[in-house]
């Protein structure tokens, strides 16, 4: 064997380790899934919308608008009824229905704008949930240019204002039983998205630097040698936990602080003018709220951090630490995408079950579902996350209890003697 | 300094048997009986016994991958026992580890100290464990006289030599009080002059109520300070007996020789 080839070998043993495959694998893993997601979302924009239609009017305009949607859209409701519209919409997986009012085309006709009733179905607030109202716009659009053309073509351009746009829309959208007057789907998502955006952001690099700050901790004890000294303290290792978890929180949290400060002002340079104050649909967070939001940041950082422990635990110094924060940073950017862009309502329910099993997932959700009242994912996250984390810490003082820490095995430890003989 | 004691010598393989010191009732600190410890499928100790008394200052030495500091790690409370009883004190490891803590010391051979601290820092920080207020600004008052490292004390640890930090640590383990002192090395990084400096401050120290359990690769260290000596070799306990007793029974001149013969009888 040459020198070159030699070192070569030993090169790859050192460097191709289980610890960097996995995390590389995983991430081929999420962008596999995120190239699919995509692929799905192509193929929903070139399908047709499914949509309702109640037509008051009966008459030329309308006609027109109907023939429209029988050829660009798949109607699952064509008839007079408006609540019975909107059932065979939402039960029917609908987008929207379009109700077209007994003056449609007498207004039109007399050279007034049209106007017609659009309810929206909303079924998710991320940013990718906006796709299926943008087919309905196309629709729409198509409806406007046609009547638009016939127009022109038989009453001439009397009114170019009324040729540009022959018809307005009157939005109402009806998102998780909360019915909005006056707004689109579109302009929801739009207000949100800096919420979308920034919440998911923000917990995630809480959750790396504080995490990171608890693995670093553990890798540096034992490259420093101080581990051993530390464990033969007057202290109990509960307490040697704890202190470790909390300076670790406090610490991430200023870091992350620090990051949120330069990132709310990237942020508002990009911030579009058209802000709406939500709250007029019920739409804001009150004080309980808040507090909501709080405790879930607060359990899911107390079970990423007692997580990263029992990562530390593995450390074999300060370098292994760096390496041992990949799978936090993976499990924590995985629910940020999908969080970001697709609402957990309308995930399909594999990517459900695992969202709510990811602890980091619930407070990047917890705002928006607090925003549409849903108390009970919120509540069973705060509970789920809770649990995880006193498991996970329970985990690490159980194993501080052990000799993996120093021998890096836990061979020979019964279950019977877990938490503690030893305090 | 203690007197040397007379002992039978005769642990070779199995239990050691020593008498007890006719100068003075004293308790023994450590009680070991058939101790064992296994990692996984392997058994670096093997039901191993001997008694340390307190004030002496007791030599546990032996090749590379004896058991030494398996042995030194789980009277540490460091490591779990396997098998058999150990007791620091009356304490027994397995039911009172925290109240062995407080009064035992672990200074291990390769040992750090916290880089980002100071060495007062540092001193403080341990001091903390044992005591508040006052008092434990006279542990660290003692700790700082013992490292004896002037200004450099207010120094981060960081920008200490290997000898600075081996004395700190030093200070470390001996500014508590501790009534058993563990000690891995205890000369390790230091220069000559220091460490005859630190050997008598231990020796001294050890003649005030101290029990000291001492492990080196230095056999001029060993003989210099302990009152008796273990020899330890593949699990097992293979001689015990002050230098005298195992330099005259192997007809050696030191306890290199007598180590030497030992292992390879």
């Amino acid at each position: 064997m040459s020198s070159l080839t030699n070192i070569v070998k030993k090169e790859f043993k050192e460097l191709l380790t289980k610890s960097t495959i996995i995390p590389v694998i995983l991430m081929a893993l999420l962008f596999g899934y995120m190239g699919t997601m995509i692929g799905d979302i192509e193929e929903e924009v070139m399908a047709k919308p499914l949509v309702g239609v109640v037509d008051l009017d009966d008459g030329i305009m309308s006609d027109m608008a109907c023939h429209v949607f029988n050829t660009s859209a798949v109607l699952v409701y064509n008839g007079t009824d408006v609540d019975a519209g909107l059932s065979e919409v939402k039960e029917g997986g609908g987008v929207a229905l379009i109700v077209l009012p007994a003056n449609f085309s007498s207004n039109i006709l007399d050279g007034s704008r049209g106007y017609v009733d659009v309810y929206w179905i909303m079924e998710g607030a991320g940013m990718l949930d906006s796709v299926s109202s943008a087919s309905v716009d196309a629709l729409l659009r198509s409806m406007s240019h046609e009547i638009a053309s016939y127009l022109v073509s038989e009453t001439g351009v009397a009114d170019p204002a009324l040729v540009f746009t022959p018809v307005e829309r009157l939005d109402t959208t009806i998102f998780k039983d909360k019915e909005m007057e006056g707004i689109s789907p579109d302009f929801i998502i739009s207000v949100l998205s800096a919420q979308s955006f920034t919440v998911p952001f923000i917990i995630m690099m809480i959750t790396i630097m504080a995490g990171g700050m608890v693995i670093s901790s553990m890798g540096l004890e034992k490259e420093n040698k101080t581990l051993e000294t530390l464990l033969t303290l007057p202290v109990s290792r509960r307490s040697i936990v704890s202190g470790k978890l909390v300076a670790s929180a406090l610490v991430g949290l200023v870091m992350a602080g620090i990051y949120m400060i330069g990132f709310n002002y990237y942020m508002t340079s990009l911030e579009m003018s058209a802000e709406m104050d939500l709250s007029q649909y019920g739409l804001d967070l009150g004080p309980v709220d808040y507090l909501l939001v709080g405790v879930s940041v607060f359990v899911s950082l107390l079970a990423a951090l007692s997580m990263c422990m029992v990562l530390g635990t593995y450390a074999k110094n300060y370098k292994s630490a760096q390496t041992l924060t990949m799978p936090i940073t993976l499990l924590v950017i995985i629910p940020m995408f999908i969080t970001m862009f697709k609402d957990f309502s309308t995930l399909p329910t594999a990517l459900q079950v695992l969202l709510f099993a990811i602890p980091f997932s619930h407070p990047m959700m917890a705002m928006r579902e607090l925003m549409f009242d849903n108390y009970v994912m919120v509540l069973g996250g705060i509970a789920y996350v809770t649990v995880f984390a006193l498991v996970m810490i329970a985990v690490t003082v159980w194993i501080f209890n052990t000799d993996r820490l120093l021998t890096g095995s836990t061979k020979g430890i019964g279950l019977a003697k877990l938490f503690g003989k030893r305090k | 300094m203690t007197c040397r004691e007379t002992t039978s010598g005769n642990a070779k393989y199995g239990r050691a048997i020593h008498n007890e010191r006719p100068r003075k009732q004293a308790m023994n600190a450590i009680e070991i009986r058939d101790l064992v410890k296994d990692y996984g499928s392997f058994r670096a100790v093997k039901a191993i016994s001997f008694e340390v008394r307190e004030g002496e200052v007791f030599g546990l030495i032996g090749p590379n991958g004896a058991g030494k500091t398996t042995t030194l790690r789980i009277i540490a409370t460091l490591l779990r026992v396997t098998s058999g009883t150990v007791t620091v004190l009356g304490k027994d490891l397995r039911t009172e580890p925290q109240e062995v803590r407080k009064i035992l010391s672990y200074l291990p051979e390769d040992a750090g100290a916290y880089k980002n601290l100071t060495g007062t820092e540092y001193l403080e920080f341990i001091a903390n464990f044992f005591a508040t207020g006052a008092k434990a600004e006279a542990i660290v008052k003692k700790g700082v006289d013992i490292a004896a490292l002037a200004d450099r004390i207010d120094d981060k640890v960081d920008t200490y030599s290997k000898g600075m930090t081996r004395r700190l640590l030093v200070a470390r383990a001996l500014m508590t009080d501790p009534k058993l002192a563990i000690l891995d090395e205890l000369t390790s990084g230091l220069d000559v002059i220091n460490a005859q400096e630190i050997r008598r401050m231990v020796k001294d120290i050890s003649t005030r109520g101290m029990t000291v359990l001492l492990s080196s690769h230095n056999m001029l260290e060993v003989e210099l300070m302990c009152d008796r000596i273990a020899l330890i070799d593949d699990g097992r306990i293979v001689e015990l007996g002050t230098p005298e007793e195992l330099k005259a029974k192997y007809g050696a001149s030191n306890i290199e020789e007598v180590f030497t013969r030992a292992v390879k009888a």
